[in-house]
């Protein structure tokens, strides 16, 4: 196989992982050799010779620049906040906007505990120069992760703040009274925000106070938190007035466009770029595998290109080294390996598996398949890169920006000093922006051209050079006693990852693993990670062992759930969705359930069969993610990730031979259009006892296998891949 | 060879020496500094890239300038000109028709034209209209009430 992604860290990265050791694993999987090796210049070899050093390809310690988010206590609060003359609190965190809310999110939670207006506070999100490292924007970790470090250097700062009035008003803290940015003490005498802004103490104090051990305004007292804030930039977006990376636009900036090779693992042996260079104002680059152009419009950069495409000859592998997805899952099976699963860290085995399976009175095997799909966010990759004596600026979206940093420091074999990533908010990411392709293409191209250089990815490129969600197989052996109890669970997934691989059911015996396989494409993160691929087959197994056993979905479940979070969202969307009521009156209805990332859902879905096409009536799904922080957020983003859901339930898949992607094309890939929206009706279980959790990836997992459940109710067949097929 | 091509956009004309099939996207964002219509596709199939040419909700990326020269065309730079939001624009706000927001002015510029010939539109043609409009982060409800409330009805309430 040539064109595979190596999955062994030929060229380690370093550790990617979230500050929770608990994160998935897989969320960084993505490990594999920089697609280019730029070739070193003379005078920068001579130089790293000189220097006595060998050429550094990653900073020495990848976890210094971490080391702000792990030895939390040291940050100081002038790291995370400034307080502007104009009483305005500045922020910084180097989380990223992708859609998510994270942004309008992290307002509220400075707001609540500084005790400002959302419009006196303002956050700097992704610029590595500036921002102390809260880690990437993935795994949900923002909520229960970076809000709380916010909220704690705003809850210190505001405590500094008190003791800093009290003493320039002469009075003891207790005195004081903080309202809104303005203090006052008993006497009438007041000082603002704005004021101490200027003080040379202020600046002292965040220089060396840090935000260990101060209270954090519990939930009954928030004011700003667990309110429906509006987007904070809301007017900027519907104006067209917010920057996305793409809209970037720096002085004398030309536009860039990279040569892409004609198949998955070609190398190019030779191109004549003269007839590039002969263009009016094109520089033309080759350095290794890359070549792209600049030029002054996107349109004559893309004309650049065109012009010696014709003359690249490439070394391409045979068709017939490449896998095609008609042969996707009989390669995943035949290639399905337990020794070097990188992504095998889920799984355990409990109880005496085999004896149960032997010897139980009915046995139910069975095999899903999960196709690979891609994230296809509306803004396809996209960076700005400035070159300045040597220093390297790019704005760019991503999730990642500290990878993003690492590559570019590795590609151009700069110090760590000498690059910045700037992360606009950027236009939807759905796990699929954790790299920094267009970063480094355009860093090249603007090192050629000698200019800054703005590089979007086409729809097509981003379908065929960016990566995918794994596809799996999924095998499950399960067996039940005769009182319908499942007494035998062996659940295999090969090449997804193992988020939700574990099961929530009691069941007296078990195992559960994950199996690394020869993944034909380049493969990472997704909106909730595997828990799309194995909740879905979980459920499914479960609908299909419920009729095995003679009952009823919803109660076969129930009957292997303890007491807790997962049964009263079960409930919860039962109850509000009539499950017993239209079960009996005979409507095609399904229903599923599952947990991930400390939150939990459950889905109601009622559908019809028409001409072989799934139609979805209704969905009504109950969530539950601890104390809600923004109702109106959560309300978008469980909608929205219903309908996502629903696209990767009922269309889409991506489809590849010969080292290329069939369907790279929205006309071909077709996502979720607003005339697929069903009736939606949604319930948050609120738990405003419990602590919060992120809630953007996992109301996605349970309207897959929900609609399986229905379509088996209206045809009497069993939907055993993704996308379903009737 | 470059041609010269007369636009107006938002009122203001503009004359824009360039090639004759550059589509009029990259006229506006690259030329014109006029970045808030988007690309998203290139090819026509997400309309992120909507304006109204002539009041006719069309896709800039695949319309070349030779194409639009001596038309009138609106982008969202223009909507709230006067310093005010257009209604659609509000309606986007008030019911968060929005989660990342890269595909809000392609949804916003046809719903403003959906709203001009149909000023009150049932839910049938907002739906027929407006499901040419991709969002990826599949916001469709919320984008179907903002468009319901700029129609002058109560969106319908799904929340809790």
């Amino acid at each position: 196989m040539t064109n595979r992604q190596d999955m062994t860290a030929q060229h380690e990265l370093p550790s990617l992982l979230d500050d929770d050791p608990a994160v998935e694993f897989e969320r960084y999987e993505l490990r594999e050799p920089p697609r280019y090796v730029f070739a070193v210049d003379r005078r920068e070899f001579v130089g790293a010779l000189g220097a006595g050093l060998v050429v550094v390809a990653w900073p020495a310690d990848g976890q210094a620049q971490r080391g702000g988010r792990q030895a939390r206590r040291d940050e100081r609060l002038a790291d995370r906040l400034h307080i502007g003359a104009d009483g305005v609190v500045t922020v910084l965190t180097s989380k990223v906007e992708v859609g998510q809310g994270s942004r309008t999110q992290l307002t509220q939670a400075a707001a609540e505990e500084l005790q400002l207006p959302m419009d006196r506070v303002r956050l700097i999100m992704a610029d590595t120069a500036a921002c102390p490292d809260d880690g990437g924007t993935a795994g949900s970790r923002t909520t229960p992760s970076t809000v709380p470090r916010v909220r704690s250097a705003c809850a210190a700062a505001r405590v500094q703040l008190v003791e800093l009035a009290a003493a320039k008003l002469g009075a003891p803290a207790s005195d004081v009274r903080y309202e809104a940015g303005r203090f006052t003490v008993s006497d009438g005498a007041a000082t603002t925000l704005a004021d101490l802004a200027a003080d040379r103490e202020l600046v002292a104090t965040f220089e060396s106070a840090s935000p260990a051990d101060v209270a954090l305004r519990p939930v009954e007292a928030w004011q700003v938190l667990g309110t429906p804030a509006a987007k904070v930039d809301a007017a900027a977006v519907v104006t067209g007035q917010h920057r996305y990376p793409s809209d970037i636009r720096l002085p004398d900036m030309a536009y860039g466009k990279v040569l892409r090779p004609p198949s998955y693992g070609a190398t190019l042996a030779e191109i004549d770029l003269r007839p590039a260079q002969e263009m009016d104002g094109v520089i033309a680059v080759r350095d290794g595998d890359f070549v792209g152009c600049t030029a002054a419009t996107s349109w004559r950069a893309a004309r650049a290109v065109e012009a010696i495409e014709s003359t690249a000859r490439w070394n391409e592998p045979a068709p017939d080294e490449h896998v095609h997805s008609d042969q996707l899952y009989e390669h995943l099976k035949q290639t399905a390996a337990e020794e070097g699963g990188r992504r095998g860290r889920g799984g355990r085995e409990w109880g005496d598996r085999q004896a149960a399976l032997e010897s139980a009175p009915r046995r139910h095997q069975s095999t899903y398949h999960i196709a690979y799909i891609q994230h296809a966010p509306m803004e396809p990759r996209a960076a700005v890169a400035q070159w300045d004596e040597g220093r390297l600026t790019v704005w760019t979206g991503t999730q990642q920006p500290a990878r993003v940093h690492s590559e570019l420091q590795s590609a151009f074999r700069l110090g760590a000093d000498a690059v910045r990533v700037v992360v606009p908010d950027t236009g939807g990411g759905f796990g699929g922006k954790h790299t920094g392709e267009a970063a480094v293409e355009a860093a090249r191209l603007a090192k050629a051209a000698g200019r800054p250089v703005s590089l979007r990815w086409t729809r097509e490129e981003e379908f065929t050079w960016a990566y995918f969600r794994p596809a799996g197989v999924i095998e499950i052996d399960a067996a039940l006693d005769d009182a319908g109890r499942i007494v035998a669970w062996d659940f295999t997934n090969i090449n997804s990852g193992g988020s939700a691989v574990d099961t929530p059911y009691r069941t007296a015996a078990g195992r559960t693993r994950v199996l690394a396989a020869d993944a034909p494409l380049r493969q990472g993160s997704y909106r909730a990670l595997a828990s799309t691929a194995n909740n879905f087959a979980r459920e499914a197994a479960m609908d299909e062992l419920a009729e095995a056993a003679g009952a009823d979905p919803l109660e076969f479940r129930l009957a292997h759930l303890e007491p807790g979070r997962l049964r009263d969202v079960l409930l919860a969307a039962a109850e509000r969705f009539d499950w017993r009521g239209r079960r009996a009156a005979g409507d095609f209805v399904g229903i599923a359930c599952g947990t991930e990332k400390g939150s939990y859902v459950a889905a109601c879905v009622e559908a019809a069969v028409e001409d072989g096409t799934i139609r979805v009536r209704s969905v009504c799904q109950a969530f539950e993610c601890g104390a809600v922080q923004n109702p109106r957020n959560l309300l978008s983003q469980v909608q929205g990730c219903i309908v996502m859901g629903l696209g990767a339930a009922l269309r889409e898949e991506i489809r590849f031979s010969e080292g290329r992607i069939d369907n790279a094309s929205f006309y071909d890939y077709e996502v979720p259009r607003m005339d697929d929206l069903p009736e939606l009706e949604i319930v948050i279980v609120e738990r405003p006892d419990l602590p919060s959790v992120g809630a953007g990836e996992t109301p996605i997992i349970a309207v897959a296998p929900a609609l399986a459940g229905a379509v088996y109710a209206a045809t009497g067949q069993r939907c055993k891949s993704l996308p379903l097929r009737v | 060879m470059p041609d010269t091509f007369t636009i107006r956009v938002n009122g203001t004309e503009h004359a824009v020496a360039t090639d004759a099939d550059r589509p009029l996207l990259d006229v506006l964002r690259e030329d014109l500094a006029l970045t808030g219509t988007k690309y998203g596709c290139g090819e026509g199939a997400c309309r992120a890239c909507t304006v109204l040419i002539d009041g006719e909700a069309t896709q800039a990326c695949i319309t070349s300038i030779e194409t639009a020269a001596g038309s009138e065309i609106e982008t969202i730079e223009g909507l709230a000109a006067s310093g005010q939001l257009h209604p659609v624009q509000q309606a986007f706000i008030d019911q968060a028709g929005m989660q990342c927001g890269y595909c809000v002015p392609g949804q916003i510029m046809t719903a403003v034209a959906l709203l001009r010939s149909s000023p009150q539109a049932t839910d049938e043609e907002i739906v027929a209209e407006m499901t040419g409009n991709l969002c990826r982060c599949c916001n469709y409800e919320n984008i179907l009430a903002a468009v319901q409330q700029a129609a002058g009805r109560a969106p319908d309430a799904s929340a809790p």
